[in-house]
């Protein structure tokens, strides 16, 4: 059974272009400064419509996260697999999977730093000394 | 002027593999309009919820029924539809729209084995960037919430199956629960995980099943066959649809919709004598204890231990069972709104709570992110 992958339309295919080659871009708003995720056309904090694509450090800690063991059909050969609700150092928060780590050793708090992987190019998160 | 719940009713429950969905809604709302002492030339208003695709739910189950409505609610806010419906309803009669609205609903996810993990939202649009992790739909998104809780107040497993062990006590009460035999914590913490920290016993039933609520004017409700429950206040909220953009993994929107209810009653938690709350994991459940302020943030743990919410308890809750235990078809909460009813007019037999004067009903949808509360009364 295939993966869900993304579909880029007019409003997030920047962000996957940015993926593609390498980088982690989000919107910034030029009216208020906040950063926005997901992408849009508009600033949800402040109704702006003047956003701005910025690249960012990446860096941020775990929100939270669940071990999956009972995944969706398509996922459940990857299972136990950690999820994990990432904030980034510019206020937001994303979805994403964590690699490179035991999933008994993710805590709630850990820094993490992200990973650019996989095949489409998927922004996954690692730890972080 | 008041309004009030006049019929509550039960379609078939459990595995009903020989019936349509719209079937169901039908017998299900002949049974309430029933029990209410009404007839379907007497409903001039309709609410459904719809789902699974359907176009037009409204106009199709009105027509479905014969019935040509001069009021109509298809709001889908997940599992707490039903209860917003009740809300709505309650304006438009008091506005004079209508005067007697019939709320539906029927799935059969268990005989057609719908509800799989990944379906909720396509790869496309906003839900992209959660979809393409594989975070089961929607029981990772709870599991998210729940180890947040964890971390932040220090809340245990063992809390979370205080929940499951109380519901099954009550769905023991309940001839037409659908899981009955008793369990305990070390039965929950020992049943397998779905998404850590949530294990299999933490998570609602599948099953087919459906319900109808008939809501009536003040004047209607002084000549039919039930005692009127009346609708004494509500309220709604919804704060996020994907997870990511929930503001506090912590807060449910109970917490808005709930102090709206509260405040339109002009009543307190404290002085709720039943309590029906919208139980799709036992996360759901302390989450929402505490949103609708019947405990301290962070305090549900302490608040459900001990069995405080199982038959004979300090805190009667989710006495027909529950998602957990009873009946779970996808939206749950209408069943939230039956349930109290029962329980105010008196008729729930050995799960009866004694002298229960007020109820309250939470409906819960999507993944924490929509609520619906109704405060309910008797005479």
């Amino acid at each position: 059974m295939e993966k869900p992958y993304p579909v880029p339309d007019a409003e997030t295919a920047p962000f996957w272009d940015a993926v593609a080659a390498g980088r982690l871009d989000l919107q910034r708003c030029r009216s208020c400064r906040r950063h926005v995720f997901y992408p849009r056309s508009l600033c949800p904090h402040c109704g702006g419509l003047d956003l701005e694509w910025v690249t960012v450090s990446g860096r941020g800690t775990v929100y939270s996260f669940t071990v999956v063991h009972r995944a969706p059909a398509e996922f459940q050969a990857e299972a136990p697999y950690v999820v994990a609700l990432v904030e980034l150092e510019e206020g937001v928060r994303i979805l994403t999977r964590l690699v490179d780590v035991e999933p008994a050793a993710v805590r709630v708090a850990m820094p993490v730093e992200v990973t650019l992987r996989g095949e489409p190019r998927l922004p996954y998160f690692r730890p972080r000394p | 002027m008041r309004v009030a719940i006049a019929g509550v009713a039960e379609s078939d429950l459990g595995e009903v593999p020989g019936k349509t969905v719209l079937q169901m809604q039908g017998e299900a709302a002949l049974a309430a309009l029933a029990d209410a002492g009404l007839q379907l030339r007497d409903v001039d208003g309709i609410a459904t919820a719809g789902g699974e695709g359907i176009y037009a739910p409204g106009m199709l189950m009105a027509e479905y029924l014969g019935v040509q409505p001069r009021y109509t609610d298809s709001t889908n806010i997940g599992g707490a539809s039903f209860v917003a419906h009740a809300g709505h309803a309650t304006e438009a009669i008091r506005s004079g729209q209508c005067n007697v609205v019939l709320i539906t609903y029927a799935s059969r996810q268990r005989s057609q084995r719908t509800r799989a993990l990944g379906s909720i939202g396509a790869a496309s649009g906003p839900l992209q960037f959660e979809r393409v992790w594989g975070l089961p739909a929607p029981v990772g998104a709870y599991a998210l919430a729940a180890n947040r809780h964890m971390h932040e107040y220090g809340t245990r497993p063992e809390h979370l199956a205080e929940v499951a062990v109380a519901t099954r006590k009550w769905a023991g009460l309940n001839p037409r629960a659908f899981l009955r035999d008793p369990i305990t914590i070390a039965d929950v913490l020992a049943s397998r995980w779905i998404a850590e920290p949530l294990h299999l016993l933490d998570c609602c039933l599948v099953t087919d099943g459906g319900g109808a609520v008939v809501i009536v004017s003040e004047e209607r409700a002084r000549d039919l066959a039930q005692p009127p429950i009346w609708i004494l206040g509500h309220g709604e909220a919804h704060t996020h649809l994907g997870i990511a953009s929930m503001p506090d993994l912590t807060t449910t929107p109970a917490a808005l919709s709930g102090r709206r209810a509260f405040e339109t009653a002009g009543l307190r938690p404290e002085e709720i004598d039943v309590v029906e709350v919208y139980d799709s994991f036992t996360i759901t459940v302390l989450l929402t204890l505490e949103a609708l302020g019947f405990c301290g943030p962070g305090e549900s743990g302490a608040f459900v231990s001990g069995q405080r919410t199982a038959p004979g308890g300090e805190f009667p809750m989710n006495t027909n069972g529950g998602g957990l235990s009873y009946c779970h078809p996808g939206m749950y909460g209408i069943f939230t709104m039956i349930e109290a009813a029962r329980q105010l007019r008196g008729e729930c037999g050995p799960r009866q709570v004694e002298g229960a004067r007020l109820a309250l009903a939470n409906g819960t949808g999507g993944v924490l992110s929509s609520a619906a509360t109704l405060v309910l009364g008797r005479d």
